[in-house]
């Protein structure tokens, strides 16, 4: 069944769009990502224009986030604290991320900068998660279960202005946190995405969160990253498609929580090798696809599009 | 609808019949069965009739024109084992849809000189550039350009039919696809005798999102910031909505 999107204008399968929303919805729920990263690329390639693809991937995010937060709260497994913290660093970075993108844009390279950025960021992500996660899973199975430290202690927990952060267990400087929520702030205005892969590795390793409040705090940040994004963009450049963003919706929020409750099932290392795999395969994709020479050398697009 | 087109066609031979005087001061009448496309929200792309009247025997062409915009062309090449957008080249004026019908192959109707004239056939589009590029270059962008249009099904391949009942009265399908641009199109129809062309008409059409689609738009359109937000409460809800069901699990 055909559905006619007013903003992308296209017409679509109605089904494509729901199974698509359940596959990355459950995705976010197991890992506290938000999919865009899957998303946006997906949407693309059944033929939405590129900018409403990004836009109404925003839109999507907002309540799949949503949905997933609240998944998360009912089992105490959200910083509410930590999110805001965040999520001061997290505007003023996508203030910034967004005058990056508008010169780029004046270069004309946006589309060469968004995939060398996703290859290089995914790829070295990816790569250290899986190290780390296998080395884990192995010290298990050697030891048994030996007392652990709690996290690392790095430069970082040197520096001024310490905060707890009790449901973290954490006592640190507030700079790590608004830091890392400006640097992802950034990388979500230009990508268009929530920063979800990002900040889930970061947290775990930069931070030193324990890994079961991770997906849920990322998700709390997710919202308002997203909330922003789409308001933006619609005001900006009138590329949120409302209808298309529902319809992937409606599949997204059953995936979200199914995920949820699949991932509070899998142990910690478990679901950061499954990440870091995922997160792997979508870098090597892009990456083969950036030396791959085009079918068409030529590309066409109307002026103001983009 | 085809009953509709028959009755109409009859109309139309009727009034030639009856009135030769008029019809003489008039070489070609034409019509659409529509002149509005509706673009719903079960729209899947849909087709328009044209028939018409000639004062004789004689060729038809009938070419269909969408709105015009300006479009990018990007040349992409290999830079340290990767593909860049290198060259970029704009056209003004780009027919957003274009597509050809006529009653005989083109050659054997106009000669190039005529169809170049009248911008019969995608070769002779009028594409301007204020680009400084190379006839040679300027013909690869073109030719890209059209390409790429013709892919997105926009600029469909080849000529359509039009078909003539008797000498005197014809009918062409004109499709529009899924993707079809929004806006007012042109449906130019001439009238070829000789290898000239001896008349013309051209027929606005409107196409135009209508129902839910079309107020979403229009909500958009208008007040961009409102609809944003409304946009993101939506989502919201639909996503706190969703989790009721799962509340005690």
């Amino acid at each position: 069944m055909d559905v006619y999107l007013p903003i992308a204008a296209v017409s679509v399968d109605v089904f494509v769009l729901l199974g698509l929303g359940a596959a990355v919805g459950f995705l976010s729920g197991v890992f506290g990502v938000g999919g865009g990263f899957l998303l946006t690329p997906f949407l693309i390639f059944i033929g939405i224009p590129p900018a409403v693809a990004v836009a109404s991937s925003a839109n999507q995010l907002v309540g799949a986030s949503v949905s997933g937060v609240i998944a998360h709260w009912r089992r105490g497994n959200v910083d509410f604290h930590m999110g805001a913290v965040l999520l001061i660093g997290g505007f003023a970075g996508s203030a910034f991320g967004v005058w990056v993108f508008s010169l780029l844009r004046r270069l004309g390279q946006v589309e060469l900068t968004v995939s060398v950025a996703y290859v290089v960021l995914l790829g070295t992500l990816g790569a250290l998660m899986l190290v780390e996660s296998t080395r884990a899973m192995l010290r298990r199975n050697r030891a048994g279960a030996g007392r652990r430290k709690l996290h690392q202690h790095m430069w970082i927990h040197g520096l001024p202005l310490k905060m707890r952060f009790r449901r973290s267990k954490l006592y640190i400087s507030a700079i790590v946190p608004t830091g890392l929520g400006f640097v992802v702030g950034i990388l979500s205005a230009i990508m268009g995405i929530g920063g979800g892969f990002v900040m889930v590795p970061a947290m775990i390793y930069m931070l030193g969160m324990p890994t079961a409040v991770v997906p849920g705090t990322s998700l709390l940040q997710i919202i308002f990253v997203a909330a922003n994004v789409t308001v933006l963009q619609a005001a900006g450049n009138g590329t949120v498609d409302a209808l298309l963003a529902l319809l992937l919706l409606i599949g997204g929020v059953v995936g979200a929580q199914l995920g949820s409750r699949f991932g509070s099932r899998l142990r910690g290392e478990q679901l950061r090798a499954l990440l870091a795999i995922m997160v792997l395969v979508v870098a090597a994709k892009l990456a083969r696809d950036l030396g791959v020479r085009p079918e068409d050398l030529y590309s066409v697009v109307p002026v103001g599009s983009e | 609808m085809r009953r509709r087109v028959i009755l109409l066609l009859l109309v139309a031979g009727l009034a030639l019949a009856a009135g030769t005087g008029r019809a003489r001061a008039q070489a070609l009448v034409a019509d659409l069965t529509s002149h509005l496309v509706a673009i719903t929200t079960g729209f899947t792309g849909t087709s328009v009739v044209l028939f018409g009247a000639t004062d004789g025997i004689g060729d038809v062409i009938v070419v269909v024109r969408g709105p015009e915009r300006d479009m990018t062309v990007r040349r992409k090449s290999k830079v340290a084992e990767v593909w860049i957008n290198t060259r970029q080249v704009t056209f003004q004026g780009v027919p957003s849809f274009y597509s050809i019908a006529a009653s005989k192959p083109l050659d054997d109707i106009a000669p190039p000189a005529v169809r170049q004239l009248h911008q019969i056939g995608l070769e002779n589009l009028r594409l301007t550039t204020e680009a400084a590029l190379s006839p040679k270059e300027t013909e690869e962008f073109r030719s890209a350009l059209v390409r790429n249009e013709a892919r997105a099904a926009l600029y469909p391949p080849g000529v359509g039919q039009v078909s003539f009942l008797g000498d005197r009265l014809f009918r062409t399908d004109i499709h529009f696809p899924a993707n079809v641009p929004t806006g007012t199109y042109l449906v130019q129809v001439f009238l070829v005798r000789d290898k000239a062309v001896v008349s013309g008409q051209t027929t606005p059409l409107v196409v135009s999102e209508i129902g839910l689609d079309a107020e979403i738009h229009d909500f958009a359109d208008r007040l961009a910031l409102a609809y944003g937000l409304t946009a993101v409460a939506l989502a919201a809800l639909v996503g706190w909505l969703a989790s009721l069901p799962f509340r005690n699990a």
